[in-house]
């Protein structure tokens, strides 16, 4: 009776079952947070009066917001989550140099698999549902007692299941997908609840894609996003990590609040119009929005997929004048990969800046904040009121395709539109 | 008793609005204060008295777990959020620092901006002064109100009651 969600959580409580709305006590395989969410959470542990960690293996720490540190303020934040990590001996702090975007970081290293639970203080941890664990963003509090005692409390969620068929287009991805599926429910529409993401057409998404949409669940208000393990998560989870990984599949009578046939060949490139991700309108009705900045990258889109999308789409051509295209490939990997299959030769030699891994101006922090006025195409995952800088300016979310082909145009284009 | 002048917004009041990033290279609960709501509503943190009701419709602290978010809007004064629903991520970070919030759709709808609102926490009954009229909220489960007696997560922790 119980979805992918339900069975995780019961496992990791120790139950034989659970219902939604029971209150349970999970123990945690993982706990993470960045460098604005730990400073916090450090104060409350100190509360605690434990003088270490509940094990140094299951505590991540990733400097990825304002760091390379952006202000003396972020150098005093890094400096003090830097020293809580010597000092309780973590092994998976990231430093500069070897961080990347946490979202993309985590599984490429291999610490979350299949079958786990994990919290992390920051909202898009639901990124890892993609390898089919159970992954929540929560609070720096959260993070405290999680750090302390290596459990959490949670409410057992409702799910709403969507069915994947069929094939995505050219020029379409994970990114389209989700942003039509948030437009479609909105940003409320799966609230408190679990996305569970099946069907025969989960197959023809990669893992690039999935993570994507997992990333963006807490962007419909999800409790989490989870994708059905095949063959590919499988594959990947070996790739990259030696940790034992547990397959769950939901039960056949699971039961859902709601079921949404998603056939992927019938979505269009997608844009989310200022100032709620849920504004969407497809490529075929954005009508002339010029541009002033473009940005690829992110735990949304910062992946090796992604850049070679837009390297396709740069070869040959030149960035619109006027137009400020940064890049954040989102871990050292994706960087040294992307350089060595020439991505980022082609992107520099188009007029693109190409930037060490940072979330930078994704939550407006620096590396590209936005002037009064100002418009961007981004493939990052919010754009509400003075998300990316100036109250006054403007957030298009949209896929890496969109955005290339738009910082050639100058204004919000599809790749088809481009000579 | 919770009793003061309440302050009404929207739909979807996300914590980017609440305490915009560019605050975020601080942990200091005064400064937040000083920044709270200023991308919608620039003078927040100097009208607020000690006391006052924030009143929303849907949605409430959506988008991004600052968990400074809560705590810029407990540190400048508000007594407790009602709102019509709250994000997931919020509710919990308001419980867990001990900043009362309470769910009704009714009260979230009637209630206007300037009305002097009342709350009893143990009931749940929220008083519109203003108005005359009552509202209930939707009760916490126990292990809730547990939280927030024990005056948020840490303290609770500390106490060993996590069963």
């Amino acid at each position: 009776m119980m979805t992918m969600t339900q069975k995780i959580l019961a496992f990791h409580a120790g139950l034989d079952k659970v219902t939604p709305g029971e209150l349970i006590k999970v123990k945690l395989d993982l706990v993470h947070g960045n460098d604005i969410t730990t400073p916090v959470a450090i104060n409350e542990f100190n509360k605690i009066g434990v003088d270490k960690v509940f094990d140094k293996e299951k505590v991540v720490i990733v400097p990825d917001h304002f760091s390379p540190n952006k202000d003396i303020k972020s150098a005093e934040q890094c400096k003090f989550m830097r020293e809580f990590a010597n000092k309780m001996d973590i092994t998976n702090y990231f430093e500069v140099g070897q961080m990347g975007i946490e979202h993309a970081l985590i599984p490429e290293k291999g610490l979350v698999v299949a079958g786990d639970l994990t919290i992390g203080a920051d909202s898009h941890t639901c990124t890892y549902g993609a390898l089919g664990a159970f992954s929540t963003g929560v609070g720096s509090t959260d993070m405290a007692a999680g750090m302390a005692t290596g459990e959490a409390w949670l409410k057992v969620p409702e799910a709403i299941k969507f069915n994947l068929t069929g094939k995505l287009s050219k020029w379409v991805c994970g990114k389209d997908v989700i942003l039509h599926i948030i437009g479609m429910i909105g940003v409320d529409g799966a609230l408190y609840q679990s996305m569970e993401f099946t069907g025969e057409g989960l197959h023809n998404l990669s893992m690039d894609d999935r993570f994507t949409m997992a990333n963006m669940a807490i962007e419909a208000g999800a409790k989490n996003g989870i994708f059905e393990v095949d063959d590919q998560t499988i594959a990947y989870i070996k790739q990259h990590s030696k940790k034992e990984y547990k397959v769950y599949a939901p039960d056949a009578d699971a039961v859902y609040s709601k079921t949404y046939e998603i056939d992927l060949s019938k979505i269009r490139p997608t844009i989310s119009f200022p100032h709620l991700p849920d504004n969407t309108r497809t490529i075929d009705e954005v009508g002339d929005i010029t541009i002033d900045q473009s940005v690829i990258g992110s735990c949304t889109n910062g992946r090796i997929e992604d850049l070679r999308m837009a390297a396709s789409i740069f070869k040959g051509r030149q960035v619109h004048k006027g137009v400020r295209t940064i890049i954040f490939p989102a871990t050292q990997a994706i960087y040294l990969q992307a350089m060595r299959e020439g991505l980022l030769e082609i992107l520099i030699e188009a007029g693109c800046a190409v930037s060490t891994p940072t979330c930078g101006p994704c939550l407006g922090g620096h590396m590209g904040v936005l002037a009064k006025g100002e418009r961007c195409i981004s493939t990052t995952n919010r754009n509400f009121v003075g998300r990316m800088g100036h109250p006054e300016s403007e957030v298009y979310l949209a896929s890496p395709a969109i955005a290339a082909a738009s910082a050639i145009t100058g204004k919000i284009s599809s790749p088809e539109d481009l000579v | 008793m919770i009793k003061g002048k309440v302050v009404k917004y929207g739909d979807n009041v996300d914590t980017d609005v609440i305490i915009p990033a560019r605050y975020l290279n601080t942990s200091d609960a005064k400064e937040l204060a000083a920044h709270c709501m200023e991308d919608i509503d620039k003078d927040f943190s100097k009208k607020i008295k000690l006391g006052d009701i924030i009143v929303a419709e849907k949605n409430f602290g959506c988008g991004s777990s600052r968990e400074h978010a809560p705590l810029a809007i407990k540190t400048a004064g508000i007594s407790i959020v009602i709102a019509e629903t709250f994000a997931r991520i919020f509710y919990r970070n308001a419980i867990n620092i001990g900043l009362p919030i309470l769910e009704s759709k009714e009260a979230s709808k009637d209630i206007e901006e300037g009305n002097e609102v009342s709350v009893d926490l143990n009931t749940g009954i929220i008083t519109n002064i203003t108005k005359g009229k009552t509202y209930t909220a939707k009760p916490f489960p126990a292990f809730m109100k547990e939280l927030i007696s024990a005056d948020g997560l840490i303290e609770y922790v500390k106490k060993g009651l996590v069963k």
